[in-house]
């Protein structure tokens, strides 16, 4: 045994306890027949048949919509900030950078009733608009906007610090080679900082698009029920309904998806690359 | 000394010039009152150890930085707050500041896209100084990161040189490079510059690089220009021990002027015969350089002579050279390899030279 593989043993040890065997597990568990609670029954294809009968689809496509659509704006709302947090603010993006974590500290459904709190009919904005300046407005509590706010606001951290560590890898020597070689900071950014800092944006955009699909709060707590995604139908499979094996399948085709297109996004992007190091 | 081309001996409107140029940092002048002028297609070095502001000087002339106080004149007219993608200058540096995600060829077109020049031209261009540069072709599509240092150099030269500068300048891109080829690099880069015939600016913390490739060298120290001059003036006439001492070995001996008009030093009391001009010379250091010392048969054999004990010696490829102590004081004499000094450790043995080979200099 070669001392590098005897010193990973604990961690490989721990991965396939702790990451491995509950996919696994998962996975198997998916080909159960339905509403068993075993291990052992005969393994099936009865799951995914229902679901490719049923209108599941229908939530996949709100999951995966809800998630583009959070990623995109989170792009470009984050990028601006990271750019002031590296290049702009000074001294006061450390300040900055901890107003942006300090919410991280707070559950998310303590932070997604108070969104409720603020958006809802009579709340803190609708009845400050009421009663100081006579606004009538309708709420856009328990609608899709509402999903999206909360979506963009939960996730904005994990888009945010992997580009503020992107753009602030981006050599100041380059920037100024670029400016003495006569660009002006547009041509420095698209052609210099922006390219430079894709490894950051791309990393960002993964991790909030990963964490966005598997969303589940946000629809339920600010969309009210209006918008169903894959996770709630997974959610109610486990519990509701105690057919286990149908939320293992659904579970397994949510992981195909999500890994298929992270696998594509980093097929066409190679990190390496990018970061110029291949 | 080689004739130089013409145009750099007629005295025409000088390329660059400053006038007090100052840069403070707090109360700290990192930059203090120069004033220099540089020819037209001269190839001046600044010369100076770390700290001594010469980055700060060319990110100025660059037009990274603006001085406190001062003006930097380009033929003339005040450049002071023309930012560096308006100069008509360009500059090397000494991380090279290559694009990591651009091929060797889209780094060398890179001026040319940002003027807009269509990409058929473009690549003319670039093969064109691909080739001044002896980069191969096949480059051309190669990942700039795939290069070895040695060529990414050429490949940060010629991208500079495809922006079409008036002037150039270095900012140390050779202090990060291997001896051997840091010294094939250094005359590349002067035959570069004869056959481009710009004006190159480059800074440096070595004079001995400075001395391979420059028409005149300036030595900064503190912030300050303590000698402008030819490599050749530098380095036989230094006009501080700060500037004899940057080139290689030499031998200080602190010396007072004695009332008989000799030089008498000021640790062993012993009188030495002083260089033939130096009428004002009250106290400072005489300066010998160790292929000046020769060693006598006997003490009347040269002007000044000095008895001690052979200590050491170092083969210097070319060149031997002797540790020579003499009572607590430490000199170093140099002969050619070909002439070397027979003899054994712990010899006794008298070095001397003539009085006209040591310099004088007050600081």
């Amino acid at each position: 045994m070669s001392p590098g593989f005897r010193n990973a043993l604990p961690v490989m040890l721990f991965l396939l306890a702790g990451f491995a065997a509950p996919l696994i597990a998962v996975t198997w568990f998916s080909f159960m027949p339905p509403r068993t609670f075993a291990f052992t029954g005969t393994p099936t294809l009865e799951n995914y048949e229902t679901i490719f009968q049923s209108t599941s689809y229908i939530s996949f496509l709100w999951s995966l919509a809800l998630a583009a659509l959070t990623v995109v704006l989170l792009a470009l709302i984050a990028y601006p900030v990271a750019y002031g947090l590296v290049r702009v603010f000074g001294k006061w993006s450390m300040l900055a950078t901890l107003l942006f974590t300090i919410p991280l500290f707070v559950s998310e459904n303590i932070r997604l009733y108070g969104w409720v709190l603020f958006l809802i009919k009579n709340g803190v904005m609708l009845g400050t608009l009421k009663t100081y300046f006579g606004i009538q407005a309708e709420s856009i509590l328990f609608t899709l906007p509402a999903i999206v706010l909360g979506m963009v606001y939960v996730y904005l951290p994990f888009m945010l610090f992997p580009m503020t560590l992107g753009i602030s890898m981006v050599p100041q020597d380059t920037r100024d080679a670029a400016t003495d070689l006569g660009a002006s900071r547009w041509q420095v950014f698209r052609e210099v900082e922006l390219p430079l800092s894709l490894p950051g944006i791309m990393i960002g955009c993964l991790l909030t698009f990963v964490l966005a699909v598997g969303a589940i709060a946000e629809a339920k707590v600010l969309g009210g029920q209006q918008i169903i995604p894959i996770t709630h139908d997974i959610e109610i499979a486990f519990t509701y309904s105690q057919n286990w094996p149908l939320g293992a399948a659904l579970s397994v085709l949510l992981m195909l998806v999500v890994g298929a297109l992270v696998v594509l996004v980093l097929r066409r992007f190679d990190l390496d690359v990018l970061l110029g190091r291949r | 000394m080689l004739q130089k081309h013409a145009n750099l001996m007629t005295d025409s409107q000088p390329i660059l010039s400053l006038k007090s140029v100052r840069k403070m940092f707090g109360p700290h002048a990192a930059v203090d009152t120069i004033n220099i002028d540089i020819t037209e297609g001269e190839f001046f070095t600044i010369v100076g150890p770390s700290g001594s502001g010469k980055t700060t000087l060319i990110r100025m002339l660059a037009g990274m930085d603006q001085p406190t106080s001062g003006d930097i004149l380009l033929r003339g007219t005040r450049i002071n707050d023309l930012p560096a993608n308006k100069r008509p200058t360009c500059m090397v540096f000494q991380s090279l500041a290559l694009f990591p995600h651009r091929t060797v060829g889209q780094n060398i077109e890179f001026p040319l896209k940002i003027r807009g020049e269509d990409p058929a031209k473009r690549k003319v261009r670039a093969l064109q100084l691909m080739t001044l540069l002896r980069l191969p072709e096949s480059y051309y599509g190669k990942n700039v990161m795939k290069c070895s240092g040695g060529e990414r150099q050429r490949v940060a030269l010629a991208r500079a040189l495809a922006y079409d500068p008036q002037i150039l300048f270095f900012d140390e891109p050779l202090s990060a490079i291997d001896y051997k080829l840091r010294k094939t690099l250094e005359k590349e880069l002067k035959d570069i510059h004869r056959e481009t015939n710009k004006t190159f600016i480059y800074i440096t913390h070595s004079l001995e690089e400075a001395m391979v490739m420059s028409d005149r060298i300036g030595v900064m120290r503190d912030g300050k220009l303590v000698q402008v001059g030819t490599p050749h003036e530098i380095y036989t006439a230094p006009r501080s021990r700060f500037v004899s001492e940057f080139v290689g070995d030499v031998n200080v001996i602190p010396v007072t002027r004695a009332g008989n008009g000799r030089l008498r030093m000021n640790d062993s009391g012993r009188e030495l015969v002083p260089p033939g001009k130096a009428p004002e010379f009250a106290s400072g250091h005489l300066v010998v350089r160790p292929e000046y010392l020769r060693f006598l048969k006997q003490t009347s054999d040269a002007d000044n002579a000095l008895e001690g004990r052979l200590y050491n010696e170092y083969a210097l490829g070319s060149r031997i050279q002797y540790q020579v102590r003499v009572g607590e004081n430490v000199f170093v004499v140099e002969k050619l390899r070909q002439q070397p000094f027979s003899g054994k450790l712990d010899d006794k043995v008298i070095i001397g030279w003539d009085a006209n080979d040591g310099i004088l200099v007050s600081e």
